[in-house]
């Protein structure tokens, strides 16, 4: 654009050195990045794949061992399934429950309310929370004797049957810790970034279709179905994708908060990853196991993208940038 | 039933059905309000919790049924934080390490961002593409190869991993490229095309047109790493291994391990809420661009 404008005003021969010229500076302006690209990131991965090849703990020596580390991913590693069928069951809970409640929260912020910037700072403050001191506020909530939603479980029960309701032990127990993980998740995230988003896209509705619909007869529900959730689409595809390589990825907070257990309860990919590869060094396996989320993410990303053309609706706008 | 309740009581409007819809607008607006009321102490009970057991006596720390608020607030619980053997040192590095990677990635991206925006050049779009896809990444793909990459350069140990990759874009660098593009393309053309005619240089156009008109696209990208960067935990995990040098996010988990067997949880939650605050602060600072960069992000699926 800079380019053909900017040449009406010279001599043609200066076409071709201002081509370069601007050529040249974009590529200066581009150097730290590209360089990083190349250093940090695309050299990295291609390594990191070569290195899925091989046997490697930090420190002794490389020897190549073909498809071995594939086949030992999803045949003979016994942590490897369940790591993954829980940390799909993760994703499945927590994103549509975080992307439809972020979704809730935008809307009721979406009113016209008094006092909506109040609510919608409270609602964002979860999000603003550093993981891991949410993940040690959590434990603390949740823990089983001391809690305070154990306490109010109690309470709540003794006042409506007049005997007190005993919470689990969270953390502790096989069959609530993950559950309580996905709690953390969603406290994180019903008000955060997401919510902005969709805040900013309800508001780019046209107040009129709204307004046309009523006149028609169209009750609120029906306005939602037919007008919110389609103009809003593209932004819930937005939402969902980063969403999903989120919460796919999930590590802090099993971390801190259970260090996978217990009984490997809450062992999730994420942690499978960093303790083949950072607790027990074995970086070549490692990079396999990484590799395989790489890949699946890909695939689940290209297949959302092609989904997406069935149910995410473009306003006649154009899209190029 | 209701209605004739209702409009019997507005006998002057019965005639026309406003009355009723004012009286179920107010409802409709008091019930939201009461949810909106009911999700904010839902979500802010968390906060309350650890406020609360962050000024309790050791005593009351555990004690079972739990109390709601300590008798006597205890504030020196604070002071006791602070003072613990490396505290202070956690919070300089904290601060160190969120602010010199931060002023790293707004220089790359920032002048990444122009050149996207502003130029025309061979490989643009392929290059813009796989800036794109970087967003898609897993931690994990880049994570390992890199930490061998430190230690192959003898970086682990050192801050030099947890800054350098950001000047030139670090692992995320991609999110601020296209933020920054996005700004800029805001930036009418005309006033580059004048300063083009001029004579001016294209470094000169960025520091004299793009800079001084782009103070909101820098404060947010500034807000949001600075955020990112402090509350970071993983990358420094693997890196660092001395006390001494770590940041809060590492540190803090002293205050559960340590082998001192008295209830430290009033401490601990004490800390969490002192590695908060920093953050909080700087989102009210600036919520205004902090928002904006958040749905600038957003608003292009």
């Amino acid at each position: 654009m800079v380019a053909t404008t900017a040449t009406r005003a010279r001599p043609l021969a200066a076409k071709g050195s201002l081509k370069r010229e601007e050529t040249f500076w974009a590529y200066v302006f581009l150097a730290p990045w590209i360089i990083g690209l190349v250093v940090f990131i695309l050299g990295p991965m291609l390594f990191s794949l070569v290195l899925s090849f091989f046997t490697y703990t930090l420190g002794r020596e490389y020897s190549f061992a073909g498809l071995d580390n594939w086949i030992r991913a999803f045949t003979k590693d016994e942590f490897f399934w369940p790591s993954v069928a829980r940390t799909v069951l993760y994703t499945c809970v927590v994103v549509p429950l975080s992307v439809f409640g972020a979704l809730g929260t935008a809307m009721l912020l979406n009113q016209g309310l008094r006092f909506t910037t109040f609510y919608r700072t409270i609602f964002f403050m979860p999000h603003l929370v550093p993981i891991v001191a949410a993940v040690y506020i959590w434990l603390w909530l949740l823990n089983g004797q001391f809690g305070l939603v154990n306490e109010l479980l109690f309470q709540a029960g003794y006042y409506l049957t007049g005997k007190g309701w005993i919470g689990p032990n969270y953390f502790g127990d096989t069959f609530w810790a993950l559950p309580a993980l996905m709690l953390i998740a969603l406290w994180l995230q019903v008000g955060g970034n997401m919510m902005l988003i969709f805040l900013a896209g309800l508001q780019g509705i046209p107040q009129e279709m709204y307004e046309a619909a009523s006149i028609d007869g169209a009750g609120s529900w029906t306005r939602f179905w037919h007008i919110t959730l389609p103009m809003i689409s593209p932004t819930m595809f937005f939402n969902s994708v980063l969403a999903c390589i989120g919460a796919i990825q999930t590590f802090e907070a099993a971390f801190v908060g259970t260090g996978g257990g217990p009984a490997y309860s809450t062992w999730l990919y994420g942690l499978h990853i960093y303790q083949t590869t950072f607790g027990y060094f074995d970086m070549g396996y490692g990079s396999t196991l990484a590799w395989i989320l790489f890949i699946a993410l890909s695939i689940f990303t290209y297949v959302q993208f092609k989904a997406s053309k069935s149910w995410v609706f473009y306003a006649g706008e154009g899209r190029d940038d | 039933m209701t209605d004739h309740a209702v409009t019997a009581r507005h006998p002057v409007a019965s005639s026309s059905a406003r009355p009723i819809h004012l009286v179920t607008h107010f409802l409709g607006r008091f019930g939201l309000h009461l949810i909106a009321i009911v999700i904010g102490a839902a979500l802010m009970m968390p906060f309350y919790w650890a406020v609360s057991s962050s000024l309790k006596q050791v005593q009351e720390v555990r004690q079972i049924p739990p109390i709601f608020w300590p008798a006597v607030p205890q504030w020196e619980n604070y002071s006791i934080v602070w003072n613990v053997r490396l505290f202070t040192n956690w919070v300089t590095n904290t601060f160190y390490l969120a602010t010199v990677p931060t002023v790293g990635i707004i220089f790359s991206t920032s002048l990444a961002g122009y050149a996207f925006a502003r130029f025309q050049f061979p490989g643009k779009a392929t290059l813009f593409s796989l800036t794109m896809a970087t967003l898609m990444l897993p931690q994990y793909v880049l994570l390992i190869p890199n930490f061998l990459l430190f230690w192959q350069l003898g970086w682990l140990n050192t801050y030099l991993p947890l800054t350098i990759p950001f000047y030139f874009g670090g692992f995320v660098g991609g999110f601020y490229i296209f933020l920054f593009r996005q700004f800029f393309l805001t930036i009418p053309h005309d006033l580059d095309e004048a300063a083009r005619i001029d004579g001016a240089t294209f470094p000169r156009i960025f520091w004299s047109i793009i800079l001084p008109l782009s103070p909101p696209a820098f404060a947010t990208a500034a807000i949001i790493e600075g955020i990112r960067q402090w509350n970071s935990f993983l990358l420094p995990l693997i890196i660092l291994n001395r006390p001494e040098s770590f940041p809060l996010s590492v540190g803090i988990r002293y205050f559960v391990v340590s082998p001192d067997t008295q209830p430290k949880d009033h401490l601990l939650m004490a800390a969490a809420v002192l590695m908060t605050l920093p953050v909080v602060l700087l989102f009210f600072l600036g919520q205004r661009y902090f928002v904006r960069g958040v749905v600038m992000s957003g608003i292009k699926g």
